[in-house]
């Protein structure tokens, strides 16, 4: 992707966010650089930055004095599936350790890294609310509890199995 | 939908979704069974039962359920349906077209008339 | 003839934790099922929100007769549908079993689990299709905005709100109709109401569950609570974790407008009123009220220095009410049953109920709604069916990274923001996360403070480096490495931290520290003076250990060790090799014959 696409990538989800919302302009950030992140898998390229910077009338270093702030937004490239696994009380005391080396295993690799083939990050996420079926993870949208190393292993192949396909 | 500006207007829909919601409970006044085993479907159970929801609706008839069965082993005068209202023995109705489920809603539930040219069999099946 | 009742609609429950745990299948089985036996017509299959029982997910209760399925797989649900649906005939093996193993069918009106339960704020909660605005209108939903738009003054519905008793049930407790009073009094040109919907206490899910389950009842809440305080616009300001709870609520907000409960003119009179959802993006400090504004407001969630409160100078300035989710679905039933109704549950000063998340050792995990001023006891022994696995029970931790540790000669205590203030720890959200004889409480301290280390925003230095100190002091203590001299230190610094911290986050950061070193002072001098770990928990104090008497040289432990340091000839016994071993516990989970055990020191 080229930096005009990016440009008009950016201008158009800022144009859609704005028309939406109830509230000011400047308070819009956190949204935009959510849609922004999505449309560019799971991260926020810098030409995209400074073209938000541009459109809001904002300096750059603003726009990412808030991005490195939360955790959920990424300034490199992630896999086009981000998986992460609660590390909250609940699930560190039903078994979650066994569950993140079992993923760890799977993968190859290790936290807020991403396999070779860009397909999976692997990262901490706080309480997901869903300690009822603890160890739970989520990968992007879709949770999953109940977790047993030979559960998260077969996730994993399902996943990749759907990607060679 | 038109915005909801009354009481009136408010009680409406709650009354629509109570009917709803009402269908789910139990506590009701008896039930109406519709044996569903494949001989009752392949006589066209699946109709007949539609129907009784339909007429059931039709006629704000909320307090009696509609609940399915297996055969009731009457497989020659299938569909059969039963009625059974607390307090009276219970009615199996036979060869039950989704034209005579209406008349059994309207007559035996509504007006606690039993349809006596239907009827194949009175008390415990 | 054969029992012939079936019935005609199934419940499937559709919260977070049940879909994570298979649901979505399960669901489809049903569907395809009953389209196979033409059931389809006069089956409905309806989704609802969380039913509470999560560790028995995914569940489904088949009405009229309210017959409770637990632990549905996709074969299971295909069952279901031939023997029950059709035959009619409940299938034993997935109903709920008591604990001697006996089949309770009706679940939801037999187990102390359900029965113990008042239903307010999740009166909705696996009732209702949370995606239905009429099934909502159906149980009342919206006749408490009207009463209170059309029947009552902004006046008459804070005093109603102040009389109830209601308190904030996001931590804190403060009340909330005194809350509004104050915003009310400010005669600013505008004003906001927030719903703090960013839930991130470990262990807590009762707000993801009200917002998945029942939105509405949040939305109402928060018309109401505009109306009375005069505000034209409201935010709700969920977590990004909660991607099912946002779409539910675009969902209810977009039925809500299009009904007239939301935008111009509401109900035909003259208040107006909208609500935004605002997403967060992972930072836990966004729960702190004045890091949430800053974070709607598009800037880092960092708190500021309170006063001016919210109610006075809140978002952008303007005064702004901030409510928790589980606060706001309390309102309407308030305002439409009465104050005298709300405030003749509960206890002296804690009034009506509150939602708790029971997790950890517990039998019954999920969630359950009780009278304020119930014993620790009844909520874990009698509605979370005690301690699984025969162990004893511990501690219990409320009020998450904020909260402490209550040891077991307090289980009967009450449950309220008073006494539970009194033994050290607070209400909090609600998260309660029991622990058995094998949890250490070291360990667990240890684990809180990791955790505020993280979500520490860094802006004021006691929470940013007094609880990173603390810390590895903590994991000096675990490592075997601690001396008396730390256990004073880790004291002092606990009263620094919560007397100079900015916010909310870093003055109750110390708690969990603080009330294990009271209630479990022994454990702590038993890590640094004898270096043991009395829970065997702590890596480095332990040893793992092969009874030679027990032993039979299965050679299982000795193939399952990541580093080899297990030797031993076959059919006699083996031996660990401490030195080389990593306590990954891997071989004592293999044994068939009970000879592995920890040891420690």
């Amino acid at each position: 992707m080229n930096v005009t696409q990016i440009e008009k990538a950016v201008k158009e989800i800022y144009e859609r966010v704005k028309s939406e919302s109830l509230g000011e302009e400047e308070d819009m950030l956190i949204n935009v650089l959510h849609k922004v992140q999505d449309h560019f898998g799971n991260f926020i390229p810098p030409e995209a930055a400074e073209t938000l910077a541009e459109l809001m009338d904002i300096p750059v270093s603003r726009i990412y004095e808030v991005l490195t702030f939360y955790t959920m937004f990424s300034t490199k490239p992630r896999g086009k599936y981000v998986i992460r696994v609660c590390e909250s009380t609940p699930c560190h005391v039903t078994g979650g350790k066994a569950v993140v080396e079992a993923l760890k295993e799977a993968l190859g690799i290790d936290f807020n890294q991403t396999t070779e083939d860009g397909l999976f990050t692997l990262e901490y996420s706080s309480c997901l609310g869903l300690c009822g079926v603890a160890p739970v993870m989520m990968v992007n949208d879709m949770a999953y509890g109940n977790l047993t190393p030979e559960r998260v292993k077969a996730i994993i192949e399902e996943l990749r199995g759907g990607e060679a396909k | 939908m038109p915005k909801i500006k009354t009481l009136e207007d408010l009680m409406k829909i709650k009354e629509d979704a109570v009917k709803e919601l009402k269908l789910r409970e139990a506590g009701k006044r008896g039930k109406v069974i519709v044996a569903m085993g494949t001989c009752g479907i392949a006589a066209g159970a699946k109709e007949t039962l539609k129907a009784i929801v339909d007429a059931m609706n039709e006629l704000g008839v909320e307090d009696v359920a509609v609940v399915q069965s297996g055969c009731m082993g009457l497989c020659d005068v299938e569909p059969t349906v039963e009625v059974a209202l607390q307090g009276e023995e219970p009615i199996v109705y036979g060869h039950v077209t989704p034209e005579q489920a209406k008349r059994i809603v309207e007559k035996h539930l509504k007006n606690g008339e039993i349809v006596s040219d239907l009827v194949v069999k009175r008390g415990q099946v | 003839m054969p029992v012939a009742v079936v019935a005609n609609t199934v419940l499937i429950c559709a919260g977070g934790a049940c879909i994570s745990a298979g649901e979505k299948s399960v669901k489809q089985v049903f569907e395809e099922k009953l389209k196979e036996f033409a059931l389809d017509s006069v089956v409905r299959v309806v989704e609802t929100g969380c039913m509470g029982a999560c560790n028995l997910g995914p569940l489904a209760v088949i009405y009229p007769e309210g017959i409770f399925y637990q632990k549905l797989t996709p074969q299971a649900a295909e069952e279901v549908v031939v023997e029950h649906l059709l035959k009619g005939r409940p299938v034993e093996k997935y109903l709920y079993k008591g604990p001697a193993g006996e089949v309770k069918a009706k679940a939801q009106e037999e187990l102390p689990f359900f029965k113990r339960q008042v239903k307010i704020a999740t009166r909705n909660l696996g009732v209702i299709d949370p995606t239905d605005i009429e099934e909502y209108i159906g149980r009342d939903g919206y006749f408490a905005l009207m009463k209170a738009l059309k029947e009552m003054t902004p006046e008459q519905v804070i005093s109603e709100i102040k009389a109830s008793g209601l308190r904030g049930r996001g931590g804190a407790g403060f009340p909330t109709g005194l809350k509004w009073d104050i915003c009310r009094r400010n005669e600013a040109d505008q004003k906001f109401i927030i719903c703090n919907a960013d839930e991130g206490d470990p262990g807590a899910f009762m707000d993801r569950s009200i917002l998945e389950g029942d939105p509405h009842s949040v939305l109402e809440g928060m018309a109401i609570g505009a109306y009375a305080i005069g505000a034209s616009k409201g935010f709700i300001y969920v977590r990004a974790e909660y991607p099912l709870a946002i779409e539910r609520l675009n969902i209810a907000i977009e039925q809500a407008r299009e009904y007239g409960f939301l935008g111009e003119r509401v109900l035909g009179t003259d208040f107006s009123f909208d609500i935004e959802i605002r997403i967060g993006a992972g930072a836990f400090v966004c729960g702190e009220e004045t890091a949430l504004m800053a974070s709607i407001e598009g800037e880092r969630g960092q708190p500021r220095v309170k006063p001016p409160y919210p109610v006075e100078s809140g978002l952008w300035g303007k005064p702004t009410v901030i409510n928790n989710v589980e606060t706001l679905a309390n309102v309407p039933p308030i305002i439409l049953k009465g104050s005298e109704w709300f405030a003749s549950i509960g206890t002296e000063t804690s009034k009506g109920t509150k939602v708790f998340a029971l997790a950890g050792k517990v039998r019954n995990t999920g969630l359950v709604e009780v009278p304020m001023g119930i014993t620790l006891r009844e909520l874990i022994y009698e509605i979370g069916g005690g301690i699984p696995g025969g162990k004893r029970f511990k501690a219990v931790q409320t009020g998450g990274p904020s909260g402490g540790c209550i040891p077991a000669d307090y289980l009967d205590v009450t449950v309220d923001y008073e006494s539970l203030k009194e033994l050290g720890t607070i209400m909090g959200s609600g998260g309660m996360v029991v622990m058995d004889e094998d949890d250490c409480m070291v360990d667990v301290a240890k684990f809180f403070l990791g955790f505020t280390v993280d979500e520490s925003c860094g802006k004021c230095t006691p929470c940013r480096e007094g609880t990173k100190v603390m810390y590895d002091i903590l994991e000096k203590i675990t490592s075997g490495e601690g001396t008396r001299e730390d256990l004073e230190k880790l004291k002092e610094l606990a009263q620094f931290i919560s007397e100079a911290s900015l916010c909310g986050l870093g003055q109750t950061a110390p708690n969990p520290v603080l009330s294990t070193m009271k209630y479990f002072w022994d454990e702590y001098v038993a890590h640094v003076e004898e270096k043991r770990c009395p829970a065997k928990r702590c890596k480095a104090l332990i040893r793992y250990v092969i009874d030679p008497e027990r032993c039979v040289g299965c050679t299982a432990c000795a193939r399952v060790c990541p580093v080899n340091a297990i030797t031993g000839e076959v059919r006699k016994p083996h031996e660990i090799d401490p030195e080389i071993c990593t306590r990954c516990g891997s071989c004592m989970e293999v044994c068939r014959f009970d000879a592995i055990s920890k040891v420690s020191p």
